[in-house]
């Protein structure tokens, strides 16, 4: 007898495309803000990036619902671990967290791309990425959600180091500075939102350096 | 006369209709190390004296924050104590996390002291040899609520717990009137009086004493020690070094199971005679 299947799901994609990319003293966290639903627009403005310490954002793509209640759930722990060691815990220790917190959930997981970033104990800059039960790595630069395909490309070929094979050498490539990095980040998704219709209305950029945070924000099409 | 008889357990009830165990945990609290509150209408202000067991070692924590806009200063055994705030914090992130708004303070006393009563009448436990003066915020301004191990708590205005504290509440009893509409500096001014009235006549420096803040506009924290003693300084009000040696011998009598409350790191011998 072929297997009943139930007639609705408790997931749902609310679309939506995160990027962030490392630098050596700062780093750079995007999203765009559509929030979808099936082929329709929930709103033009909506928020997927949540900082969870001083020095970790995390953006999310995926189910929003579950979006947010992970938000709440790091937060929450966040708190905890400043009552208890009396500071904000560092970005490669919320990675962790993070991890732990989506296996925790591995048999009805959080449906939500992650990309955290940050500045690591020595001020470099970081970037972790997720897949939704918590298999994570520490990366250069990142891309989740439904315009990822589009972007990672783009970004390995701006990025990615040059293969050690290859002849003649070809130099590691050269740092990029902030400007440059943000600017790169507002290219990506000014290219993703043409062919991607979950992605556009606008970008929320996230500047975090030694000085502090800086907000960016930048208009995409709207179709 | 008939003490012994009915103090065994808490769940024995004396002739008198008296818990001892319960009157004997609230003696643990006169024990600890002062621990002074008071508010305006606006910001309430907690203050403690740190007394530390020798030079060698570090002294108490006695102030803890439990959420931005609550703190609790305690007096009496400091374990007790911690357990107690580590559960008040754990109370503000579930209510945060349920209702993304603060704990009222009225709320977290009332579950505070209901915690307390368990204890009154479970026959294997014992109550929890702590006071504790709750500083908080909410939408109707600053509050100060005192809990002790009995389960009951109350409003206060200001308030002294701790070994010495009745010097500092006949200070706080003459000045009370003005706290409602004090300022933040004013009442901060107030707290480290009332401190300095604890110590009966040892010098008040920011080493033997905290002060926390919480207000509107301003998260509950502690104050460091430079700024502490700059307000001292400030406020021209460190005293007079004085042989306390009544005072001396007095602590030592206390010290027992309770907090640093007792030995004093003074220079001067103390004469056993008191």
């Amino acid at each position: 007898m072929p297997k009943e299947h139930a007639n609705w799901s408790p997931y749902d994609n609310n679309g939506g495309t995160c990027v962030a990319i490392a630098g050596a003293d700062y780093c750079v966290i995007a999203a765009d803000t559509r929030m979808s639903t099936g082929y329709s627009i929930l709103t033009r403005d909506y928020s997927k990036i949540c900082k969870l310490a001083d020095k970790s954002f995390m953006a999310s793509s995926g189910f929003q619902a579950d979006v947010k209640a992970l938000q709440k759930v790091l937060s929450s722990r966040h708190l905890i671990y400043q009552h208890q060691h009396n500071k904000q815990m560092s970005c490669p220790a919320m990675a962790q967290l993070l991890s732990n917190t989506l296996y925790y959930k591995r048999f009805f997981p959080y449906y939500a791309f992650n990309v955290l970033g940050g500045l690591d104990s020595e001020g470099k800059g970081c970037v972790f990425t997720y897949d939704a039960v918590g298999s994570y790595e520490r990366v250069g630069y990142s891309a989740q959600g439904s315009g990822a395909t589009l972007i990672t490309p783009f970004l390995d070929n701006q990025l990615k180091s040059p293969s050690p094979l290859l002849l003649p050498a070809k130099d590691a490539v050269t740092p990029l500075s902030e400007a440059e990095a943000v600017d790169l980040v507002k290219t990506c998704f000014s290219s993703a939102t043409e062919r991607d219709i979950y992605t556009g209305d606008s970008v929320e950029i996230i500047i975090l350096n030694a000085s502090g945070v800086r907000h960016e924000s930048e208009q995409l099409r709207k179709d | 006369m008939f003490r012994n008889q009915y103090d065994t357990d808490v769940t024995t009830w004396s002739p008198a209709g008296r818990l001892f165990q319960v009157e004997y945990a609230m003696e643990a609290v006169k024990q600890g190390s002062a621990a002074i509150g008071l508010r305006s209408k606006t910001h309430a202000v907690l203050a403690c004296v740190n007394k530390a067991n020798s030079e060698l070692s570090s002294h108490q924590k006695k102030i803890f924050k439990v959420d931005d806009h609550i703190g609790v200063a305690i007096a009496g055994l400091t374990a007790d104590g911690r357990v107690l705030s580590r559960y008040m914090r754990s109370e503000c992130i579930n209510y945060g996390y349920t209702y993304e708004s603060p704990l009222p303070v009225g709320r977290l006393v009332v579950q505070l002291a209901d915690k307390a009563q368990v204890c009154t009448q479970r026959s294997w436990k014992r109550p929890y040899g702590v006071g504790l003066l709750v500083a908080g915020l909410d939408e109707s301004g600053a509050h100060l609520y005192y809990n002790c191990p009995s389960g009951n708590y109350f409003e206060y205005q200001a308030f002294a717990i701790g070994s010495r504290s009745q010097a500092a509440k006949t200070y706080l009893e003459r000045k009370f009137e003005k706290f409602q509409e004090s300022s933040r500096d004013d009442l901060i001014k107030d707290a480290l009086f009332a401190i300095r009235e604890t110590l009966q006549g040892e010098k008040l420096t920011s080493t033997v004493c905290t002060i926390a803040v919480v207000g509107v506009g301003e998260a509950f924290n502690i104050l460091d020690q430079a700024a502490v003693q700059a307000l001292i300084n400030e406020f021209e009000i460190s005293g007079e070094e004085v042989p306390a040696t009544e005072s001396v011998a007095e602590e030592a009598a206390g010290g027992a199971s309770a907090d640093q409350g007792g030995a004093a790191a003074e220079e001067e011998a103390a004469p056993m005679d008191i």
